[in-house]
């Protein structure tokens, strides 16, 4: 792993060490490739394809977060084709799905000139806020799919597999096992879900309720109710944990 | 629920334990066929069973159409709503049906009947076709609602032609030929041939033969084979790719009820080949009676040693294992159709690695279509030179070709490589249906593009149609006559697309969402000024960004249309 390969990135000679992704590569050398669901924590699936580029002599364009560079590659980060296709996908996500709690993809939408409504009359995904435990809300109508949620709930770090999939294409969503509350399913409340999500479609509980107006005083009382509840069932419970 | 006996699941579940996750589509299969729908307790038992996490064994059954969570009608219908059957008249059938479900007394719980839109059931040439409880009947709008619902339609039986008959040979007699008949007609024979030459030997000639993937991709065969057999591992495995759903192909599904048997005899040649000890079938969830022809030549011929330990005393050892699928058109992408044996959802894979060193449970794998497995016993009983003076050079051999739509003779013809495509659709197929004439016609299936008038003296062949920017995909030709208004084709295939996209990748999961909603309003004569511009942005962005073969492709049959006939994409 410590041979070397080199390449040409646009135009430019990059040097990297055998092994490196394009993304890597590119990064090293001062190349900006954008990334959405790209995360260096978790498993890269290649899903958003924000970070295409050009490979001479590949037909399709490559995922540069996880296409290996090759000793001798000439690469196009930014053209025509590159461009159309992240601009197109921005403009995508920008007709499904809440983005205004996404800052570095709205940053995005206007460095590739997107048009957030550039699709009239195009079906959004706008699920209603699942509220069903004292931790964290799931807002998914802001849910992109990046699939880190689900990673890190299961082999990414936790283990834990309390969520998958619904549905599939444009409808999939994130859900439990049939959609049960997430207080029974598997979920151990570890909150690795709401801190690898990019979207605010996972935040905690008190961060929301501070969102709406609530005051921490009202938010102490709204929540009483349920501390109280599992204050009462640990004391009850044969075993206490 | 709580009324649910789970007794009868648990022990079937028994069976499966052992196998673990791959077991999950056959157990979710078998709560299905106990309870009509698979029940949230039932689900919670298969995935104790099978040591699968809970959320992982909902999003599998969301994942496959042919799966139901709530409960649905005693009788499940599936009428298809794609090209073929939508000539035909399919629309107004489904609405005849869903009208009598409507009608039906309500109240009772589950309602009797459950009428659902299909995508292509791969019944072309029996248009309009549908699925009874996934018993297939064709002609469907010839016969009453209630003789459909109670099962009682039109057999469809296989319409075979063409001008040689090597790969259906033993196809359209009628019946499926079984053990004794296939044996009696020189089955086998090309399995005992290659088990006395070496297994380096027999990719060789398959090399020679110049064999090339028919499943759409046109991959050399002998390639792909001397790839696994090089690929470092003890474990090795061969996978027949049944899974055909490609809107207007059936050539598979006849090939699997008529001949079962040169099927299997492909698989374990190449099993052998290879050095792999297991094959697997993966056939698709609507193709029951494909499936039964399969399982019990599967069973007769382990009986006969032709799978088993030892094979025809030798001492190789293979075996085959069959899957169905359950509603998915991604799982005919190869990766994702290995992830689907492995129990879970069919999302395709990054390539690479490729499947040839890393293909199921990780493991080198060959991977072939129904059709490419078999032409194997033809080109080993009679050697690669005999097999190449059929053909062209670059497309030695001989082709099925699926026609259906507007033609006189709808079905499944055999012919050389190198024919023109006149002479199929004219002096074989019986040219347009009378007082009609050519219009279009649909190469490749959903996948591919538009031939038109210009395109009737194109020759058959890899290398023609390459040229003259026709995919020859799957073998697919769909005919549409000058009466028929292309747009609503394009409609059709932009919804088979958003129905079929597995979602994993941000292109194809909002792209062919996207190129659904355009393609409504330019099929509804409302078009937008800049909806040519949009459609073409979406299309080449899943062409050039997405993740698989489905996505690169969801917009290639609307992207040729536009070119050739740019008039109907545009406001009027």
């Amino acid at each position: 792993m410590d041979e070397s390969i080199r390449m040409t990135i646009d135009q430019q000679n990059v040097q990297a060490a055998a092994g490196s992704t394009i993304l890597q590569a590119a990064r090293q050398a001062g190349i900006e490739i954008p990334t959405i669901c790209y995360h260096d924590h978790c498993t890269a699936n290649g899903l958003c394809r924000i970070c295409v580029v050009e490979v001479e002599g590949v037909r399709t364009l490559q995922p540069a977060c996880v296409v290996q560079a090759r000793d001798g590659m000439i690469i196009h980060t930014r053209s025509e084709r590159v461009i159309r296709s992240r601009r197109t996908i921005l403009e995508m996500l920008a007709s499904s799905v809440d983005l205004s709690e996404s800052p570095e993809i709205l940053t995005m939408l206007t460095q590739y000139h997107s048009d957030a409504f550039r699709f009239p009359d195009a079906e959004a995904r706008h699920p209603a806020v699942i509220d069903d435990n004292p931790m964290y809300i799931r807002d998914y109508a802001k849910c992109i799919l990046c699939w880190r949620c689900v990673q890190v709930c299961a082999e990414d770090a936790q283990f834990t597999y309390a969520i998958n999939f619904s549905g599939r294409g444009f409808e999939t969503q994130i859900s439990t096992f049939y959609e049960i509350p997430m207080p029974e399913s598997t979920c151990v409340f570890c909150g690795q879900c709401v801190g690898v999500c990019p979207t605010g479609a996972l935040k905690p509980k008190r961060e929301w309720l501070l969102e709406m107006g609530y005051s921490p005083d009202e938010i102490m009382s709204l929540t009483r109710s349920q501390r109280q509840r599992r204050k009462r069932r640990e004391e009850n419970s044969p075993n206490p944990s | 629920m709580s009324d649910l006996d789970l007794s009868p699941l648990l022990q079937r579940l028994e069976g499966l334990h052992q196998q673990g996750r791959t077991a999950l589509l056959p157990a979710l299969h078998e709560a299905q066929s106990l309870y009509g729908y698979i029940p949230q307790p039932a689900a919670e038992a298969i995935g104790r069973a099978l040591n699968v996490p809970l959320a992982d064994v909902y999003g599998v059954i969301e994942f496959y159409s042919l799966f139901y969570s709530q409960p649905v009608g005693k009788t499940v219908i599936h009428v298809c709503n794609d090209p073929a059957c939508a000539l035909a008249g399919s629309e107004t059938l489904f609405k005849q049906i869903r009208f009598q479900q409507e009608a039906a007394p309500t109240g009772s719980s589950p309602p009797s009947l459950t009428v659902e839109m299909a995508p292509c059931l791969g019944l072309c040439e029996h248009a309009p076709a549908i699925l009874v409880q996934g018993q297939p009947f064709g002609r469907a709008n010839r016969q009453t609602w209630q003789d459909l619902v109670n099962g009682k339609g039109e057999r469809p039986s296989s319409l075979v032609g063409g001008t040689v008959a090597i790969l259906t040979a033993n196809c359209g007699l009628g019946h499926t030929v079984e053990l004794s008949e296939y044996l009696d007609l020189g089955g086998y024979q090309a399995l005992r041939k290659a088990f006395q030459t070496q297994p380096r030997q027999i990719i060789e000639e398959i090399k020679n033969a110049g064999l090339v993937g028919r499943g759409g991709a046109a991959f050399p065969t002998g390639l792909k084979w001397e790839a696994a057999a090089n690929a470092p591992g003890a474990v090795k495995y061969v996978v027949c790719n049944a899974d055909e759903a490609e809107p207007g192909t059936f050539k598979d599904r006849v090939l699997m009820e008529d001949d079962p048997h040169s099927i299997l005899e492909g698989i374990i040649i190449a099993g052998y080949a290879v050095g792999a000890q297991k094959g697997y079938i993966y056939i698709r969830g609507e193709y029951l009676r494909s499936y039964e022809a399969m399982k019990k030549a599967v069973d007769d011929a382990r009986e006969a040693g032709f799978l088993g330990n030892n094979i025809l005393d030798t001492d190789f050892d293979f075996d085959i294992e069959i899957r169905r699928g359950a509603g998915a058109y991604i799982c005919g992408e190869e990766t994702a159709l290995f992830e689907s044996i492995e129990g879970k959802r069919g999302f395709p894979r990054l390539k690479p690695p490729f499947p040839t060193t890393h293909g199921l449970f990780g493991k080198p794998t060959v991977i072939n279509n129904v059709e490419t497995l078999a032409n194997v016993p033809v080109i080993i009983r009679k050697g690669a030179a005999h097999y190449r003076r059929l053909g062209t050079e670059k497309s030695p051999g001989s082709k099925l070709f699926c026609i259906s739509g507007d033609v006189v003779r709808p079905g499944l013809y055999e012919v050389p490589f190198g024919i023109p495509f006149h002479h199929l659709l004219y002096d074989l197929a019986g040219g347009v249906r009378p007082g009609h004439h050519f219009q279009a016609a649909l190469f490749g299936g959903a996948a591919g593009a538009f031939a038109t008038p210009d395109h009737l003296n194109v020759r058959l062949t890899f290398e023609d149609l390459k040229e003259a920017g026709l995919p020859l995909g799957s073998g697919v030709i769909t005919v549409f006559d000058e009466t028929r208004d292309l747009r609503d084709v394009c409609l059709r295939l932009a919804r088979f697309f958003a129905e079929e996209s597995c979602g994993k990748c941000y292109p194809c999961q909002m792209g062919t969402q996207r190129q659904f909603e355009i393609m409504e309003r330019i099929a509804s004569g409302k078009v937008y000024q800049e909806d040519w511009e949009r459609l073409q942005d979406v299309g080449w962005t899943m062409t050039d960004s997405s993740l698989c073969g489905l996505g690169q492709t969801a917009a290639s049959a609307i992207l040729s249309a536009m070119k050739r006939f740019p008039h109907l994409f545009q406001p009027a």
